[in-house]
């Protein structure tokens, strides 16, 4: 199923959750029990040592799941590994991307200088798109640098999806718009990620902005329940992004030493209620939402 | 550099998108104040430079390294600009771009404390709310630094992720952009991170070769030979290299931290040198393509030097771009090195430099000094030669001293009457 098509029937939930966070086999389980509370995109972050865009939880997560032993091969195995059936977009940041595959075994053995030149994206894309990977979302590649990525995705069939902060205007959007596909990732407030209490009346104002354009609007950061969830379809996104409130979920089974079944059941309520939110968000909206 | 922060393919501008618009109008500013002057704003800074700064810092002549290595070595003395290294240059700057700009609120991240304190003290002394973020590691080998910043005002935030040094710092600070950035400018503390930054505060720190190229034409009616500079990030190589770039008769030397080894533990992520012109890959760190230290699928590693503010895995882009076009040499220098030429040019020229800066020292000993081999990098150094003094060591004191005692360096006095048996 390609991503566009997750967003055919009603608003999708996108869940996300940090490949191998803690370990590999819990991670499995997680997402896996993403998919049985009604999850329609996943997104699985592959960590990366810097993570410039992510808020304090899904750092923590990010540590965890590299102490876990998680590098890209590894992340690969997982995906082909998981069984879920809904399409998986892979989170990460450009460097990791840039680096994959740079040179052979063979190579590296040869070489002593150091002076190691990238291939550049594609054969991370190429791997991604052999392991059944829908998507890529990279929050530290803006549209001006991504030429190569895109040209790699629409190669192998991947769909890039873009993230759209409150601050992003004018030309700027215009220029992301032009490279997104799939869905467009709608940041509902500044800062980086991370649970909230409240939903931004940033929101409103940035579905307004991209209400012309034709591609699904999913609003990620800050969206922890049910409630959220439903405000925020109801508002007029077409999907919603959870990250923070699930990996919290991980971290507190994790320190209380919880055995993998019960989070992932724990994780599965959460995005049940979630889902249903969503859905009956749905069901306040005018039918065919005006575009102007 | 090309109109987009361009160096080669060096550079650019990798952010988190809701930075994007802070960037941009970053940019706007660093191209109509200072490139343009307007408002005469680089006529203040200049002013400030002088009168607040200390400027300009003197070139002298290094008598008895002069007659030690049998040329003419003069030094650029950035320890003598105020708060004791080349940092405010860049500091005033930004902060004074920032006002300008009607920003209100000033955030940076700090490694071995001197950017932090030279940004302390361009908000004190302009009148900016200031927090400055610095590693729980670095705050416990700094401390003086911690209490300089606190004295002037600014508050000092711990981050506590990673190993706490100043790459954890980066990413902290940023984060902190990403969610002030409406009304918050962050000074960003050498030549590093997206466009416009590494260019700006190259700008800002050109000061030091501008007048450096003035200086020693002045003393010998001649440009150097060469101009020797250390290199974490780049900032006071960049300065001290700037106005030279298109003297094709001057060399430039860029001195890396060789740290304890230039072999990595790919292993345990840990690379145990600054090296990153010398040994890094091409990568995309902190908002810029460039040359980091990095394991084999991209995750960066944790670097070492005994210098922390040359403890970084990556390195400004355009100082990464001068290597590859073979205009500047990049050279290292390791640890025990490093500290030996702290020792002595303590002892020969009274003149206690900052372990960064004991760098550049200690590469000109490893290639003119009375052991070393014959090889063709003393040829390059030529027969005049400046010396970038990038900071003064009073900060490094008891780190020095200890380390000193660890290492069993030959040169260093004897205190154990003093030290209490370190």
């Amino acid at each position: 199923m390609s991503l566009e098509d997750a967003f055919a029937d009603g608003p999708a939930f996108v869940p996300y959750l940090a490949a191998g966070d803690p370990d590999y086999e819990s991670s499995l389980k997680y997402v896996e029990a993403l998919e049985r509370g009604g999850a329609d995109v996943i997104e699985l972050g592959l960590p990366f040592s810097e993570p410039i865009a992510e808020g304090p939880t899904i750092q923590n997560a990010v540590v965890r799941s590299l102490e876990g032993g998680m590098t890209p091969t590894r992340f690969f195995e997982f995906v082909e590994d998981l069984d879920v059936s809904v399409p998986l977009v892979c989170m990460t940041y450009y460097n990791l991307i840039y680096r994959y595959g740079d040179e052979s075994e063979a190579q590296r053995a040869s070489n002593t200088s150091g002076e190691t030149a990238s291939n550049g994206p594609r054969p991370f894309v190429e791997k991604a798109a052999e392991v059944g990977i829908e998507g890529l979302v990279v929050p530290d590649l803006p549209a001006e640098e991504a030429d190569p990525l895109r040209e790699a995705c629409d190669e192998f069939g991947l769909d890039l999806v873009f993230i759209v902060a409150p601050t992003t205007r004018g030309d700027r959007l215009d220029r992301i718009m032009e490279q997104v596909s799939g869905y467009v990732y709608v940041q509902a407030r500044l800062g980086t990620t991370g649970a909230q209490s409240s939903v931004s009346d940033q929101t409103g104002s940035s579905l307004e902005r991209l209400a012309d354009y034709d591609v699904p609007k999913a609003v990620g950061f800050g969206i922890s329940s049910g409630d959220h969830a439903e405000r925020i379809v109801a508002s007029g996104a077409d999907g919603i992004i959870v990250g923070s409130a699930l990996v919290d979920i991980v971290a507190e089974g994790h320190e209380n030493g919880d055995d993998a079944e019960t989070v992932a059941d724990r994780l599965e309520t959460l995005a049940r209620e979630l889902k249903d939110g969503a859905v009956a968000g749905a069901s306040q909206r005018p039918p065919h939402p005006e575009r102007t | 550099m090309s109109a987009d922060g361009k160096f080669g393919d060096y550079g650019g501008q990798y952010v988190p998108e809701a930075l994007m618009p802070a960037i941009e109008e970053l940019t706007d500013a660093y191209e109509r104040y200072v490139l343009d002057n307007e408002d005469g704003f680089m006529d203040d800074f200049r002013a400030r430079l002088r009168d607040f700064g200390g400027r300009p810092t003197p070139l002298q002549r290094a008598d008895r390294l002069s007659e030690r290595y049998d040329r003419e070595v003069y030094l650029k003395r950035e320890d003598l600009l105020h708060g004791g290294a080349h940092k405010l240059n860049n500091a005033l700057g930004q902060v004074l771009l920032a006002k300008y700009m009607g920003k209100e609120r000033i955030i940076a991240e700090t490694g071995a404390g001197q950017h932090g304190t030279a940004t302390a003290m361009a908000c004190a002394h302009l009148d900016m709310p200031c927090e400055i973020y610095m590693g729980e590691r670095d705050i416990n080998r700094q401390r003086p630094n911690v209490f300089r910043m606190k004295l002037n005002g600014s508050e000092v935030n711990p981050v506590t992720v990673g190993r706490g040094t100043l790459k954890e710092a980066i990413s902290e600070t940023m984060r902190d952009w990403a969610t002030n950035v409406e009304d918050t400018h962050y000074v960003i503390g050498s030549v590093v991170g997206p466009h416009p930054f590494p260019s700006m505060v190259r700008d800002f720190q050109s000061v030091i070769s501008e007048e450096a190229r003035t200086q020693a034409t002045e003393k010998l009616g001649r440009l150097p030979d060469a101009v020797v500079a250390c290199a974490g990030g780049g900032s006071n190589t960049m300065g001290a290299f700037a106005e030279f770039v298109d003297d094709e008769e001057t060399a430039l030397y860029a001195v890396e931290a060789g740290g304890s080894t230039l072999e990595v533990d790919e292993e345990a992520g840990v690379a145990p040198n600054s090296a990153s012109l010398t040994t890094g890959t091409e990568g995309i760190l902190h908002g810029a393509r460039t040359r980091l230290l990095q394991d084999r699928d991209g995750q960066i590693m944790e670097s070492h030097s005994v210098s922390s503010g040359l403890d970084y895995a990556g390195v400004g882009p355009e100082l990464a771009y001068l290597v590859d076009t073979g205009r500047v040499t990049a050279v290292n220098v390791d640890d025990d090195e490093a500290l030996t030429a702290f020792h002595r040019l303590s002892q020969m020229e009274g003149i206690i430099p900052a372990l960064e800066s004991a760098h550049a020292f200690g590469y000109l000993e490893s290639v003119v000094g009375p052991d070393a081999p014959d090889s063709a990098d003393a040829d390059g150094l030529g027969e005049y030669v400046v010396v970038n003094v990038s900071g003064r060591g009073d900060k490094d004191l008891e780190s020095a001293i200890e380390e000193t005692y660890e290492r069993d360096i030959d040169i260093a006095p004897n205190m154990d009457e003093f030290t209490g048996g370190l």
